[in-house]
């Protein structure tokens, strides 16, 4: 698996090619604004009909990085349903799905704009998650010194001869960083949208996601 | 199903009442004999005129509407009149009401578009004027609205003027639907097209048939002979390249000793280069503005004007005048760059000289050497009278969803009953009943495979007859109407001098690709100006002017069109002609060379030659199925040529040849052109690429799977948008059969992949391949190498171009230092 390696509050993380965060010395896998059960919000609310197949993309995506790094603790960082009747209504086959991951791990989900409250699934349902000096949440907030959130779906574009290529990517300063969304029909907001810029200051960086996770100064323009 | 009219009823005559006959005298106007034939044809369900570029079509069109109106009509709707352009709406309503007000008619003449106000149009619902000038999509929308029964109840007439152009796009096929439903509101409807000279008269019949009723054809006096040739001049024509800068001085020159000139070009980027060079040499200080689609409205109207007015002595543009009102003066048109298609060159050439049975004067001005007997093959092609065009295909399913959810915003509807009305449109007649309810499932349910949104289906069924679930989303549907689809461009806006605000002047658009290009202080050409990127505000580019040498050029969506088939073989049967005396000297030689040195291409074989160049390996492909086409030839060969091993390393294509470099040569081309093995390649191909990922776009948005996505909406965020890059991936992943996923590759295929032209090219070469090895780069090759628009062969490349540049970003930005190595972060804080 891909991953780019950086430290963060004097721990080593690895920010992961398919957008999740791993603290191997914790065990500890991050994913953020999964968004299950988006399609059926959407065709709920706006009467479209979009391809109803992002939850089991979703999940299989989970699914592939949780092989691949067998964690302890799985932090999911808020946003995790796209709202609680689209999680009270996932199919039978999903809900299984979810519950077989789940098993034989802790599992935590943070509470995220899109899914405030409990979720009738297991696992614990927290506002904000700590370990060491890690303060996991899911909207940045003022006065943290290592924080990890999500819910602005970071992405960066980046010209490359003559093209532009613009991918999710994890945001990071010396105290903050914004994770980038997993959920598979997630927009993103463009590192260079005002909140970000004055979230992260002028010394952030960026790493952009994909088959090979590349650390890029955080543009501040486009 | 639309039904003859009985003998009787068509034999009857309309005539023209004397006080408009008196009228037309002291205008001094003869009425032309074709227009007396449209009144003899009048009581036809259909007819089609076809005229020549100022031959008085629209007046033709509306004569009988003035003779059947009469003095003192009685109210209601008689005669729709429906233009691709709101601006010709406009005009036509000037001109018609001159007669009508000096003759002193009860008519009531109004247009309807997107420009008109609300107040305005809610009037005319509930009480229509007698003759209404529209556009197609302001026509669909009106048939969304529940009192449409009402409003179009008694109408007899509807005009289609340039149905030519219509013709070749969706928003011709989303007329011809609407026509069908209104044909069912008002069984009398009759309808007359007005058509521009094309190769294919009984195609427009049949598009414009209210099916299986036949279309009655009128064809007016051609005119005389246009006055055409090419342009001389002193210097020769590069070897590459398409923007004629080399012929500014002879082109000035035409400009001076006519009192109007057209400048055509085949894109907006072309226009813009040009224009800007032909300033920096127009020492004279000729008046001359320029006009393409990609120009501000407030640009566009202000250059119009001058037009109008005789202020100016020439236009620059492109397309975006190829309809539109009659210029009075223009008496030259001066086409840069080879036309591509005879039948496009012919209209344009009518732009000249708007007077009937006057000869119409034309220059054209080959880009290039190769673009010489290009020309001069679409020469040959004018003066025999060769017009060309592509078959018109089925009309596309991704419209007819719209159509059924249209539908579905007037009120609820029987399927069988839709059926029998869309198969009466031309675009639609051969429609399967299978295909229609495919599109009718994917409009109700989504027509997924696995999992239908039970409760959320957009269209349910109530005793039989289809409605909308949630009767709120016809509103939506309004919205989203049209076939239309906007590339995603930003306004460019040169910056206020007092405050931020985004209120400068606006000067057009530019993509939001190219856009995110720019960091500040880049210049750019747009409007013939030269500005400079100051910021983006609110979705619009900042900009203030600023001299500069090296401006870039802005890229534009615009259509490249690629050369007609016609003209491609025109082409190819000059080069077997024994010498060149038509030809220019430097030309002739060449094209000799090329003979001495190795082959001309010929019709019934392909060529391709083989030479080392630069330490690398060179294939040219002599394959002439134009742009497109030779563009998706060299994508599938280098495919093939990868695995092979012959480590190609890229491709550029022109409308005639394809040059592929790489390590290896290639030695045995034949089974590379099986047309089964491009084939396969290509289903390979397609399916991840950017072509596919675009036309799905426009097609989701079509169809009404995705919001279209208005500009006020992207300022403000408000609305949810879906990458429609990634919906077409899930589908390929979890639904590869969808209905979308078939439209996609229908369309892709006749668009910008073009696979039918190469198809068309394995036919006629059948596999006659002449493979000729070389030492060095042939005459007619040679300019390949001077072509911009080189594609490279990717493979992990996009990953490597990524860790070079973050590599190069680091470096400039001494980031590993600041922030990134653990040495410095080790250090706690």
């Amino acid at each position: 698996m891909n991953f780019y390696t950086f430290e963060f509050a004097g721990q080593t993380l690895h920010a992961l090619g398919s957008g999740a965060l791993y603290w191997p010395a914790e065990g500890v896998l991050c994913v953020s604004d999964l968004h299950l059960g988006k399609s059926e919000r959407v065709a709920r609310r706006s009467r479209q009909l979009l391809p109803p197949y992002e939850t089991r993309d979703t999940l299989q995506r989970l699914d592939d990085v949780i092989a691949a790094t067998a964690p302890r603790n799985v932090i999911c960082l808020g946003d995790s349903f796209d709202d609680l009747e689209a999680g009270q209504s996932l199919p039978e086959d999903e809900r299984l799905w979810l519950i077989r991951l789940m098993a034989g791990r802790r599992w935590v989900w943070i509470e995220g704009n899109h899914d405030p409250g409990p979720l009738d699934f297991g696992g614990t349902h927290l506002g904000s998650w700590q370990r060491q000096r890690l303060l996991f949440r899911h909207i940045a907030g003022s006065g943290a010194e290592a924080e990890v959130s999500g819910h602005y779906h970071p992405k960066v574009s980046l010209p490359l001869r003559g093209r532009m290529l613009t991918r999710p990517s994890f945001l990071v300063s010396r105290s903050r960083v914004i994770m980038p969304a997993f959920g598979t029909y997630t927009g993103g907001l463009r590192s260079s949208a005002p909140i970000l810029q004055q979230l992260m200051g002028p010394d952030a960086y960026a790493i952009m996601t994909g088959p090979a996770p590349q650390p890029v100064s955080m543009p501040v323009a486009g | 199903m639309c039904l003859g009219r009985s003998p009787a009823i068509s034999r009857s005559v309309t005539r023209l009442p004397p006080y408009l006959t008196h009228w037309f005298d002291d205008q001094g106007w003869r009425i032309h004999p074709h227009q007396h034939a449209m009144l003899e044809a009048a009581q036809a369900q259909s007819g089609l005129l076809i005229a020549p570029t100022g031959g008085g079509k629209t007046m033709a069109g509306f004569l009988p509407t003035l003779a059947e109106l009469g003095r003192k009509p009685t109210p209601g709707l008689h005669t729709l009149y429906v233009s691709p352009l709101k601006a010709l709406a406009a005009d036509i309503k000037r001109n018609l009401r001159r007669p009508v007000e000096e003759i002193g008619l009860d008519i009531r003449i109004e247009d309807r578009t997107g420009d008109t106000s609300y107040t305005q149009k809610r009037r005319q619902r509930a009480d229509p004027p007698h003759i209404l000038l529209t556009t197609p999509e302001s026509l669909a929308l009106l048939l969304t609205y529940e009192d449409a029964p009402r409003i179009f109840a008694g109408v007899q007439r509807v005009v289609l003027d340039e149905i030519h152009a219509l013709a070749e796009s969706k928003r011709g096929d989303q007329l011809m639907l609407a026509l069908s439903r209104l044909q069912s509101l008002a069984p009398d409807l009759r309808r007359v097209g007005l058509s521009a000279t094309v190769e294919d008269p009984q195609a427009i019949a049949s598009f414009l048939a209210c099916h299986p009723a036949p279309t009655q054809i009128i064809h007016a006096d051609p005119g005389p002979e246009p006055n055409i040739r090419m342009l001389e001049t002193e210097e020769a024509p590069p070897w590459s390249g398409g923007g004629g800068k080399y012929a500014i001085p002879a082109v000035l020159e035409q400009v001076r000793t006519h009192d109007t000139t057209l400048i055509f070009h085949n894109t907006r980027a072309q226009a813009e280069i040009f224009f800007h060079h032909l300033w920096l040499a127009n020492d004279a200080q000729l008046p001359i503005g320029i006009h393409h689609g990609a120009l501000a409205k407030e640009q566009r109207q202000k250059v119009e004007q001058a037009m109008v007015d005789g202020s100016l002595k020439a236009i620059v543009c492109t397309g975006s005048l190829d309809l539109g009102i009659d210029w009075g003066d223009v008496d030259l048109v001066i086409q840069i760059g080879a036309p591509k298609n005879v039948k496009r060159l012919v209209q344009r050439i009518g732009r000249a000289n708007h007077r009937y049975n006057a000869p119409s004067k034309a220059l054209l001005v080959p880009a290039n050497r190769f673009e010489i007997v290009e020309c001069k093959a679409a020469l040959d092609a004018v003066r025999d009278y060769d017009l060309d065009g592509e078959p018109k295909s089925p009309g596309p399913r991704d419209v007819l969803c719209q159509h059924i959810l249209n539908c579905a915003a007037a009120g609820p509807f029987e399927a069988d009953a839709l059926y029998t009305e869309i198969i009466t449109a031309g675009p639609y007649h051969a429609l399967t009943r299978a295909e229609f309810d495919d599109c009718l499932s994917y409009c109700a349910t989504g027509g997924y495979a696995l999992r239908a949104y039970d409760r959320y289906q957009r269209l349910i069924q109530r005793d039989g007859r289809y409605q909308l679930r949630d009767p709120r989303a016809a509103a939506q549907i309004r919205m989203n109407l049209g076939t239309i689809i906007d590339t995603e461009t930003l306004k460019v806006r040169l910056k206020a001098r007092r405050g931020p605000g985004s209120g400068g002047t606006p000067l057009g658009e530019i993509e939001e690709g190219f856009a995110a290009t720019l960091s500040q202080g880049d210049t750019f050409l747009i409007g013939g100006q030269i500005v400079r990127y100051e910021g983006l505000n609110e979705m619009t580019v900042q900009v203030t002017r600023s001299p500069s040498d090296k401006p870039r050029i802005a890229t534009f969506m615009g259509t490249k069109f690629a050369t007609s088939t016609q003209l491609s073989d025109r082409i190819l049967r000059i080069f077997q002609q024994d010498s060149w005396p038509d030809l220019p000297a430097h030309t002739a030689e060449w094209l000799a060379l090329q003979r001495e040195r190795s082959k001309l291409p010929e019709p019934g074989r392909l060529l391709i030659e083989s030479f080392p160049r630069d330490g690398r390996s060179n294939t040219v492909i002599y394959g002439f199925a134009g742009r497109n086409a030779m563009q998706t030839l060299g994508l599938l060969l280098t495919q093939r040529m990868e695995e092979q091993g012959l480590a190609p390393l890229g491709f550029v294509a022109t409308d005639y040849a394809t040059l592929i470099w790489g390590l290896e040569p290639l030695t045995d081309p034949a089974p590379l052109f099986d047309l089964e093995n491009l084939r396969a390649g290509l289903e390979l191909w397609l399916a991840g690429n950017a072509v596919m990922k675009r036309t799905f776009r426009n097609s989701a948005i079509i169809a009404g799977l995705i919001d279209r996505m208005t500009r006020g909406a992207r300022k403000s965020g408000r609305q949810a948008t879906f990458s429609s890059d990634i919906l077409y991936d899930t589908l390929r992943k979890y639904d590869p059969d969808h209905l979308m996923l078939a439209i996609t590759r229908e369309e892709a295929m006749k668009g910008l992949v073009d696979f039918g032209r190469i198809e068309e090219m394995a036919r006629r070469t059948q596999g006659r391949i002449d493979l000729i090895e070389l030492d060095r780069v042939t005459p007619l090759a040679a300019p390949l190498f001077l072509e911009a628009g080189r594609v490279p062969v990717k493979g992990l490349a996009e990953e490597r171009l990524l860790a070079e540049e973050a590599a190069r970003l680091f470096e400039d930005a001494d980031l590993p230092d600041k922030i990134v190595t653990p040495r410095r972060w080790a250090v706690p804080f």
